[in-house]
């Protein structure tokens, strides 16, 4: 009920007509040249069963470590709980909260949401508390920063590298997947919701 | 032919669930998603210059003090991040010391600039390039929150050298300024509206 004829240009307020986007096509606004909309790739299926494994992956990361140290008999590793826990010590705790904030917490809510907002999606229903958790993605959305503690984790292999031997583990390529998949579909085309189910 | 402007054809849009509402409704939030709808982003200069110049303080610390303590067999040693870049270039890894250099110098000072510089021309009502500082507010959106990466190495560094025949690293104070001008740039140009640069144009072509 609550849709319209016009898209608006959000980096320059341009109105124009919605177009009829075809695969892999993207409307650019003739003023400023942001995309201001495009071709949505994934069904809804798609969409969630690529959340479902976002969330195993994640689930998957936060207990199991994403690095390993070993030198002569002692062996250390990190995982994404670790890594939290390593700042709560000492002056900086606000730190450790800001970083379960990033790269825990608001991954695991992204998740969270697009799985139950698909889920009930699929049946052509709004779920409940549509809006409350669309308006919460969109605001979570520039948080999570899966993506930069991936290339942390590379520069800390390299950086212990020498006297140590820092190996990446079969947590880090479930990072690397995870930090894909998040990209992908965590906030491009969720907003399309409100268009499918009005 | 130019696209016309939202406020020309009286509508607004909603950042939220970006649908074109109605401006002469009566309420102020979006029908479809119920979050608040403005013209403009409320007070847009003055935040972000608050936010920015908030974050530029807290750059100095960030700097200036230790972001890692590291106690080995022998020695002991601070790293400031500037110090850290000077080792790992010396030592050879200048790859490492590179994207270092670019995520915590690099972004951080870009965003001022840029910052600065869309905060100023917009104040002055400037007609040039308008096209182009657009695109510069896309850039700075896109390397939002990578000058984050330093703290997440050193947090992954403390975590994975404690105690042992590695001896150990401490986090210090450095990385909390650190993470504080990164959440700071982060809002100030979240709070900027791209969409006063346009605002200089006569709306009754």
């Amino acid at each position: 009920m609550y849709t319209s004829p016009y898209i608006i240009c959000e980096y320059c307020d341009s109105v124009y007509h919605r177009p009829q986007l075809s695969l892999h096509q993207k409307a650019l606004c003739q003023r400023c040249g942001a995309v201001v909309a495009r071709h949505n790739l994934l069904s809804i299926d798609q969409s969630l069963a690529l959340s479902v494994a976002a969330g195993m992956l994640l689930l998957f990361i936060c207990f199991y470590p994403v690095l390993m140290l070993k030198a002569q008999d002692q062996i250390n590793s990190a995982s994404l709980f670790d890594t939290v826990l390593a700042l709560a010590e000492g002056p900086i705790s606000l730190m450790a909260l800001m970083s379960a904030f990033a790269i825990v917490f608001v991954p695991a809510l992204q998740v969270v949401l697009m799985i139950w907002l698909l889920v009930h999606a699929r049946g052509g229903v709004r779920a409940p508390a549509f809006r409350g958790c669309m308006r919460a993605l969109a605001a979570l959305r520039p948080w999570g920063m899966l993506e930069v503690f991936l290339l942390g984790c590379l520069v800390a292999v390299v950086k212990l590298k020498g006297p140590l031997d820092a190996a990446p583990t079969l947590g880090l390529f479930a990072l690397g997947f995870l930090s894909l998949l998040m990209i992908g579909m965590a906030g491009r085309d969720v907003h399309l919701l409100w268009e499918k189910l009005p | 032919m130019t696209p016309p402007f939202a406020e020309q054809l009286n509508l607004r849009l909603c950042h939220c669930c970006r649908l074109a509402c109605p401006a002469d409704e009566s309420a102020a939030n979006c029908p479809r998603c119920g979050s608040p709808l403005h013209m403009r982003k409320p007070n847009a200069i003055a935040r972000t210059w608050a936010l920015m110049l908030a974050a530029l303080v807290f750059y100095i610390p960030a700097n200036v003090l230790p972001i890692m303590h590291t106690d080995a067999l022998y020695r002991e040693s601070s790293t400031t991040i500037l110090g850290s870049v000077v080792t790992l270039w010396q030592g050879g890894a200048w790859d490492i010391a590179a994207i270092i250099f670019i995520a915590s110098v690099g972004v951080p000072v870009t965003k001022f600039l840029v910052l600065g510089l869309l905060l100023i021309t917009v104040q002055r009502g400037s007609l040039r390039s308008r096209r182009e500082r657009t695109v510069l507010y896309r850039a700075l959106e896109l390397i939002g929150y990578w000058s984050m990466l330093d703290v997440f190495v050193a947090a992954l560094l403390v975590s994975l050298v404690q105690f042992g025949v590695f001896g150990t690293i401490e986090p210090r104070l450095g990385i909390l300024f650190f993470g504080l001008v990164v959440v700071l740039t982060m809002l100030a140009a979240q709070s900027f509206d791209p969409r006063l640069i346009w605002d200089t144009e006569p709306r009754n072509e």
